[in-house]
């Protein structure tokens, strides 16, 4: 019999924590995959932001560092600077990413650093029990906006991305979704793009992904994955949003 | 050369190339002095982040890489950098910790103080842990104690503070920097570099299982007793025929000996401890030194934060006296020898009685 898929070489045999119909699982594949192809499992170093993920160093085969909420850009800039040859990526939510690092995000983009970011969007605090997130949608239902999102008082969908693309040390930001086979292998190409901008120096690499909370949304797998397509993707439009020649 | 020149240069000598900062005043000499001196380092990178959170962060990223780095900072941003502290003490990861100190609380002021005593001592941000603690007293001592941290950081692997305050990092003074021939350290096994030939590797501070952070928490007890017994460092100064011993560290007790010298030619016997490891905290000399001498006088440049070491220390023996000037105050030695002789003259007395 003919072998036509089997477990990443990047991904160790562990059983994943994640609910069902969380999306992790599927983007921690996919970089596996990437890593894989592109023949970096021995160059790469995960620092991994705190949220779902803070224990995907079970799950990843790569050199694995654990950084301080909202810090993975920190301290993923301070192991590329001693070490350029490796390849050097964050995996880090929304709350991690948009909310309490913010500063470390935005200046890493903006110095250029030469780092990837997986930055998960499902719109919640996931780990801590559904909470807002920066990126709630306006009349999100969430633990802590119990009435729905109010801009007037809470502010708008941070689009983040958007935010980084403006700055001149980025170099390739690429909006992707995990909610359907066609979207899971653009959102691998991205994945593989963010990593060649990285190879190539050419800099600050993100790829955005919108990915199902169906246990903090409140929905099935099924309804969340429905609602990234009708709501979710009205606000964050999915796409190449920047993406400088390299 | 200047306290903060100093601390980069034995820096750079002891093989740092890494330099993680963010301005804040009395110690934004020593970036100035890595930035430019960084420059001419084959491969030495010198960084002004965006925040003091930023910094550590990145000089944790450059420790799980292998390197040897630096950060410094004044009081209010060691505060900020408390949380890196504490997660690198977690993932026991080396790294060296400049703190300037100044008054505060709050921004409080900009001249020298020794009011972050606790906050180095004690651990400083969350959890079960403690920091090495180096307090020079002269330039020349910065710079011995900047290369012994980086060796204490990497043996134990644990971040290191070296304490200064404004007056070390703006003092002129003659030194000699501590060439490059260390002691034989551990082979860094754990570092991340890519899991070439060998399975990956993880460091994390985080587990979900509360026995495996105990033992986790106990492993770390165990190397703090390791350090404790092995890395204490004081000076002790004229103390064979005292009555009563100064116990005073850093700026303080510069200023303590020249009250000390003073008082010796009025014949008044009065000798000094000067802790030069706040923690571990050099508990035995002073034990040692109740045996035979009753008045320990403790001043510090802060409302009194080490007197509670001492206190600890002496464990209800013997009488403690103390001064402070908090607040960035710096006192004249003549002002502590005048203290100092009065409380030495009514011990006197209540001895004689």
């Amino acid at each position: 019999m003919k072998k036509i898929n089997s477990r990443p070489a990047s991904l160790k045999e562990a059983p994943f924590h994640y609910c069902p119909g969380c999306g992790h699982s599927i983007v921690h594949r996919l970089v596996a995959e990437v890593i894989d192809e592109m023949k970096l499992r021995e160059k790469s170093i995960c620092s991994l932001g705190v949220g779902c993920a803070v224990v995907a160093y079970k799950y990843f085969d790569v050199d694995t560092v654990e950084a301080p909420h909202g810090r993975a850009a920190a301290v993923a800039t301070g192991i590329k600077r001693v070490r350029p040859e490796n390849i050097v990526f964050t995996y880090q939510g929304d709350g991690d990413l948009a909310a309490i690092g913010t500063a470390e995000t935005l200046h890493a983009a903006n110095r250029g650093e030469l780092i990837t970011v997986i930055f998960i969007n499902n719109a919640v605090y996931g780990m801590t029990g559904g909470q807002m997130a920066p990126t709630s949608l306006v009349g999100q239902k969430t633990t802590t906006s119990p009435a729905g999102r109010n801009p007037l008082k809470e502010g708008y969908p941070l689009k983040f991305s958007e935010v980084l693309a403006l700055l001149g040390g980025s170099s390739y930001l690429e909006r992707v979704a995990v909610n359907n086979p066609a979207n899971i292998r653009k959102a691998k190409k991205a994945i593989a793009k963010a990593f060649q901008h990285q190879k190539k120096k050419s800099g600050f690499s993100v790829v955005e992904i919108l990915s199902p909370c169906p246990t903090n949304w409140r929905m099935s797998s099924v309804e969340s994955c429905r609602w990234i397509d009708e709501v979710m993707t009205k606000v964050y439009p999915l796409g190449v949003i920047k993406e400088k020649k390299c | 050369m200047s306290g903060t020149s100093t601390i980069g240069e034995a820096a750079i000598q002891a093989g740092c190339k890494y330099y993680f900062g963010y301005p804040i005043t009395p110690q934004n000499a020593l970036p100035e002095y890595m930035a430019q001196r960084l420059s001419e380092v084959p491969g030495g990178v010198f960084l002004q982040a965006e925040s003091e959170i930023a910094a550590i962060n990145m000089l944790l990223g450059a420790s799980v890489a292998g390197a040897r780095a630096m950060t410094s900072s004044s009081s209010p941003g060691i505060s900020l950098k408390q949380e890196g502290i504490s997660y690198m003490a977690g993932q026991e990861l080396p790294a060296v910790i400049v703190n300037v100190m100044r008054g505060g609380p709050g921004l409080g002021t900009i001249y020298p103080a020794q009011s972050d005593y606790f906050q180095s001592t004690r651990g400083g941000g969350h959890g079960d842990y403690r920091t090495v603690v180096l307090a020079p007293d002269s330039v020349q001592e910065l710079a011995d104690m900047t290369a012994l941290a980086f060796d204490l950081a990497d043996n134990y692997r644990t971040p290191v503070i070296v304490l200064a305050d404004g007056v070390l990092a703006q003092m002129m003074e003659p030194v000699r920097i501590p060439s490059r021939k260390r002691k034989k350290l551990p082979a860094k096994n754990y570092i991340l570099t890519g899991a070439k030939g060998r399975p990956s590797r993880i460091i994390h501070s985080f587990t979900m299982d509360p026995k495996e952070q105990e033992d986790h928490n106990w492993k770390l007890v165990r190397k703090y007793k390791q350090i404790e017994q092995r890395e204490v460092r004081y000076e002790s100064f004229l103390l064979e025929d005292a009555e009563m011993v100064v116990v005073a560290y850093g700026t303080a007790a510069r200023i303590a000996k020249g009250a000390i010298k003073r008082l010796r030619k009025e014949n008044l016997k009065v000798g000094m401890i000067r802790p030069i490891t706040l923690w571990p905290f050099p508990t035995k000399i002073i034990q040692e030194t109740v045996k035979y001498i009753h008045d320990f006088f403790v001043f510090e440049m802060s409302a009194g934060q080490m007197i509670e070491d001492v206190r600890l220390s002496l464990e209800g023996k013997g009488r403690i006296h103390f001064y402070g000037r908090p607040g960035g105050v710096i006192p004249a030695p003549v002002e502590l020898y005048r203290i100092i002789s009065r409380h030495y003259y009514q011990s006197k007395r209540k001895k004689g009685r």
